[in-house]
């Protein structure tokens, strides 16, 4: 529809999972929608950091927005992750009691699990817990199994939302950082700044015209749009929009306040995890949690939707909203806290370490929609953990919030699905074989430890939305993932990435602009 | 479903010293299956000399040691595959690779020869506390960088670990302008070799920090500094002892660990401490037909080792294909004692066992003065007196068919340091 | 009298070495062959290296190609060495063996190259 007062109908701020659900469900509509992602690609803040788990629901305190968007969200993931072809596997979840103390504490997350709709739950003894789970440890005396808890790769689902929502229209501008909002009419004016200038290589005019030749998708990449409409780098502008979503992770309370008098507060709380080798991968099968007790609140061990096993996270509030690093005490709090749990963890196959940040609100909810004193603002603030499991619920609910308030109707041609890049190792043997048959570049493996190929890292850089740097092809097709964690392949993907691009070789980032990986020719 | 006679995985110094030796033991039908899109392997990026000295009495650099290898392969006319991963092997010898010419094949093999080489420890697995900033490279990627597509990946480094490419890319570095600040050594001693540390250290006037680690990375994109401290006896940095280092680089140099993900898709364990296979004096691994050597099996220093160790199983897997020797009866177990680490074979097949067998193996510290020992049961067969011996520098001992025939009850062969 | 310590790099074994210096006199003990000798005076009186690097390539299949200087240089010439060969270029196709720089800083040494690189 596109007010013509206004730049956007919709600006989202922030590209992270939440936003990226919020842009998704927004595209349903006829809406002008226009993400701004302060770095260079989704997925880059708390969305890829953080233990890669839909929740079941049974934490969030009864009759909270928290518990409704948790439940409906992991409730929503089965039709999202077969839509979006988002690897995704309900694996169950088991909250650890190690005494007979702490059973009325079981007891309450129980009946809480109930009340908040999460079905299927039991308590189970510690021995048929080991026999569910045989590296239990015998401390282990009662379970809650929660058999809807899943586990997913929260890079793919972000990015998935992104694609699609990149296909219905969303226009995305990367390395924009909004610096300040003021009230505009009914609206609100957004003053950004460009840090810096996505490049669009031939490559990506290549998918260009591949799409307009018939497979329907929109046909031009965010970068298009951007170069059309961003002034030379760097500079600073101005973007109109009637509705403001407010994404912003950690850094929401700063948004939020810009236009409203009811402050809030969000704490970076830094979560510390440990990966661990795809051999240790088959360690549990369920995502084992520890029911906070005398010992305080334990950590949890969980394989990955890739195989691996992840243990984590510690939580340390800390004032650095860019405080992304990690400690020798919280690492080795991890180490200890997981083995009271789950025995004979082989943390010597430990391949990385990292530290996210959850936007930790005093209030421990989300907060959703719109300040009573700015009305076209809406929050989706103080979304920490369940987050990533609540984020497809709450881009339905903001949605349709702010579609009813544009009186926007439904799209026509909403594409609600989306193929994600082949994984070509996981493949049948035919299918492999017609596969390479086809496009020879995904017979040339370049990343030997999750057995990544050429043409797999090529999709992840020609795809709408493609990566810009070696993290973002890594959170796209896993390259560098495995065990040697890049040594081998950097220089080839590097190459590769350069020659889609265009983006020279003294260019390329790991992430962000900063991040260049060599300083020049010899 | 094609079959070869020999199929060697990995066309580096091991796979091309085993390629030709089993062609000059007679065997035509050799195939060899290479990742990258070159022969040669690892010592294409060794552009650095000391390669050679045993095998061609003269000092090489990596990629002239490679040429005289690849040039023996293109004489005797050897077919090999470039650009072609294996993903899978089983222990029936049906070997799987890909490349975009051919897709994904599956052939089976009458011998298999492993030579898959290793890799470096990676920083996640050292769980070093900090950032995660790029300019933080494992010092053979580095390497690769520079040597290979001419950049330079920093200005200013540390460097952590002092295995010996940690310590040729120090003085690399330097000769390229550079500034390399220092090199934390977490262990008393350095993992290198000695002539590592003269020439590349000392030369160019770069402290070694032994007993020294980085316990925090700063820097949020590129890395801006890293902070060193020094470790107690059990490795634990000792507070007060931090002392902080702007850089825009590190260079890892903190082990390497040999490349075995197909070895175990074969079934075949992997010894604990070598990571490689356990093999007999004939370096066939558990899996009957399938021969391990070069640094699949265990880490050498000197790439001779891995060249004379490589045609031992090149000529064995020839013999193999053409009697198909059955399972050696009488088999006596090697064990590391007293300071020896490990030993390669892991175990002797006196039947079949030639005059002589070369025992490979690395001590577990730095020892002044000690004898090497070689042990039938009880009895001690030989000693050699040796002045320093460090875990950095391969040893070895040399055992006899003939001095083993004079002890034909033998259970067991030790081989230990003493000090008396 | 003058005592200095050593390790012989000569080869790999990395022999530890001990030169004594009387007038004009040197002994050399902990040598295990004639090279520790000839290394431990050479290194005390005039220590020489053999410099490796690479040169860029002009037109070849890979960016730069691997070089060194056909016999050692005097130690405190490496870095002369180095500028020169950083200035250097080459054409492809290179063959192992080739001159790079006929005298290299006036050391009156080659610099060859120490692959082979095809034109691409």
């Amino acid at each position: 529809m596109n007010n013509q007062r206004y730049d956007a109908d919709v600006v989202v701020i922030g590209g992270g999972v939440t936003g990226c659900a919020v842009a998704r469900e927004l595209s349903r509509y006829d809406l002008k929608v226009c993400l701004l992602e302060r770095t260079e690609d989704v997925c880059s803040g708390t969305s890829k950091a953080n233990s890669a788990i839909i929740h079941a629901g049974y934490d969030a305190a009864a009759g909270s927005v928290m518990a409704k968007m948790n439940v409906e969200g992991n409730r929503l993931m089965d039709q999202l992750a077969a839509d979006l072809d988002i690897p995704f596997r309900r694996n169950g979840s088991l909250v650890l009691c190690f005494s007979e103390e702490d059973m009325p504490g079981l007891q309450e997350l129980y009946v809480r699990g109930v009340t908040n709709g999460v079905p299927g739950l039991r308590i189970i003894s510690g021995d048929e817990a080991r026999r569910m789970e045989p590296n239990l440890t015998d401390e282990v005396v009662a379970a809650l199994y929660a058999p809807t808890g899943g586990i997913v790769c929260p890079f793919n689902m972000t990015i998935a939302l992104a694609e699609n929502a990149c296909e219905n229209g969303v226009e995305f501008h990367f390395l924009t950082e909004v610096t300040e909002i003021r009230k505009c009419g009914e609206g609100y004016e957004l003053s950004v700044r460009e840090t810096g200038e996505r490049t669009d290589g031939p490559a990506g005019d290549a998918y260009k015209a591949e799409c307009e030749d018939g497979t329907g998708a929109a046909g031009k990449t965010a970068a298009d749009l951007q170069e059309a409409e961003m002034p030379e780098n760097g500079a600073v502008k101005t973007i109109t929009a009637r509705f403001v979503v407010n994404a912003a992770g950690v850094y929401a309370d700063r948004f939020h306040n810009m236009v409203s008098r009811r402050r809030i507060s969000i704490t970076p709380r830094r979560g510390t995890y440990c990966l661990l080798d795809q051999e240790a991968g088959h360690h549990v099968d369920k995502t084992i949690f520890q029911l906070p007790g005398k010992y305080g609140k334990g950590v949890l061990v969980t394989p990955t939707i890739h195989g691996n096993l992840l243990i984590g996270p510690t939580a340390a509030d800390i004032g650095d909203k860019e405080g992304t690093y990690t400690t020798a005490e919280e690492l080795a709090e991890v180490t200890a806290k997981s083995a009271r749990g789950v025995k004979d963890i082989p943390y010597r196959q430990v391949i990385t370490s990292f530290a996210g940040l959850r936007a930790h609100e005093a209030g421990h909810e989300f907060i959703l929609g719109e300040p009573e004193d700015a009305p076209g603002f809406f929050d989706a603030a103080g979304i920490e953990s369940p987050g990533l499991s609540s984020a497809p619920a709450i881009g339905v609910y903001l949605a349709e919030m702010i579609a009813q308030k544009a009186g926007a109707p439904v799209k026509e041609h909403f594409v609600s699905t989306r193929k994600g890049i082949p994984h070509v190792a996981a493949m049948d043997r035919e299918s492999r074989a017609a596969l390479i048959a086809e496009r020879p570049d995904y017979g040339t493996i370049v990343c030997r430890c999750e057995n990544v190929s050429e043409g797999e890292i090529v999709d992840s850089i020609r795809r709408p939305l493609g990566a810009r740097s070696l993290d973002g092809i890594k959170r796209r097709v896993r390259q560098g993932m495995g065990r040697c964690q890049a040594g081998f392949c950097t220089p080839r993907t590097m190459e590769i990435l350069s020659r889609e691009t265009g983006i020279p070789m003294e260019k390329i980032c790991k992430n962000q602009p900063g991040s260049e990986m060599i300083t020049g020719e010899i | 479903m094609r079959h070869h006679d020999i199929v060697i995985v990995g066309g580096g110094p091991a796979g091309l010293a085993a390629a030709v030796a089993a062609r000059k033991a007679g065997i035509s039908d050799i195939l060899i299956l290479e990742r990258d899109n070159v022969l040669g392997g690892i010592l294409n990026q060794c552009i650095h000399n000391g390669f050679g000295l045993h095998t061609f009495k003269e000092e090489l650099t990596g990629p002239e040691y490679a040429a005289r290898y690849i040039a023996q392969v293109e004489e005797e006319k050897i077919p090999y595959r470039l650009n072609t991963i294996v993903v899978d092997i089983t222990r029936s010898r049906e070997v799987t690779y890909i490349n975009r010419e051919e897709g994904l094949v599956t052939i089976r093999a009458g011998a298999v020869i492993l030579a898959m080489g290793c890799r470096e420890r990676p920083r996640g697995a050292l769980n070093t506390p900090g950032y995660r900033p790029a300019g933080i490279y494992s010092a053979g990627t580095a390497q690769r960088l520079m040597n290979i597509e001419g950049y330079l990946v920093g200005k200013e480094a540390v460097i952590l670990g002092s295995g010996d490419i940690g310590l040729i890319m120090a003085r690399r570095m330097t000769l390229e302008g550079a500034k390399v600040k220092v090199v934390a050594e977490i262990m008393p001693y350095s993992g290198g070799l000695k002539r590592n540390i003269v020439q590349c250290l000392d030369d160019y006037g770069i402290p070694l920090k032994l007993s020294h680690t980085v316990v925090d990375i700063h820097g949020k994109e590129r890395l801006t500094g890293v902070t060193i401290a020094e470790v107690d006896e059990n490795k634990n940095p000792i507070p007060g002892t931090e002392e902080y280092y702007s850089c825009d680089t590190l260079l890892l140099s903190v082990g390497l660990i040999p490349e075995n993900e197909l070895s175990k898709s074969a079934g075949i364990s992997l010894n604990r401490v070598t990571s490689g296979p356990n093999v007999n004096d004939r370096l066939e691994t558990e899996a009957e037909g399938i021969y391990a050597c070069g640094n699949v099996l265990h880490v050498h220093d000197l790439v001779d080792f891995v060249s004379q160790e490589a045609a031992l199983a090149g000529e064995n897997a020839a013999e193999y294909v053409k009697n198909a020797a059955s399972d050696g009866e009488n088999v006596i177990p090697l064990v590391a004692a007293d300071g020896v680490r490990y030993t390669v074979p892991q175990f002797l097949e006196m039947d079949g066992m030639r005059d002589s067998v070369t025992v490979r193996f690395r001590v577990a510290d730095v020892y002044r003065d000690r004898y090497i020992s070689v042990y039938y049961d009880d009895q001690l067969i030989s000693r050699k007196k040796k002045k320093v011996l460090a875990p950095g520098e391969m040893e070895q001992v040399v055992l006899s068919k003939k001095s083993l025939a004079e002890y034909p009850r033998t259970e067991r062969i030790t081989i230990r340091t003493e000090v008396e | 009298m003058e005592v200095r310590e050593l390790i012989c790099i000569s080869c790999p074994m990395g022999c530890p070495l001990t030169v004594t210096m009387d007038g004009d006199s040197l002994t050399v003990t902990g040598n295990t062959c004639p090279r520790g000798e000839d290394y431990a005076k050479k290194e005390v009186l005039s220590p020489t290296r053999i410099v490796t690097s690479s040169v860029r390539v002009n037109g070849g299949t890979i960016a730069r190609v691997s070089v060194k200087t056909k016999t050692d240089i005097p130690k405190g010439k490496i870095f002369d060495v180095m500028k020169e060969i950083r200035a250097a270029r080459v054409d492809a196709p290179v063959a192992m063996g080739d001159v790079v720089i006929a005298d290299c800083a006036g050391t009156g040494v080659e610099v060859i190259a120490t692959k082979s690189v095809a034109r691409a």
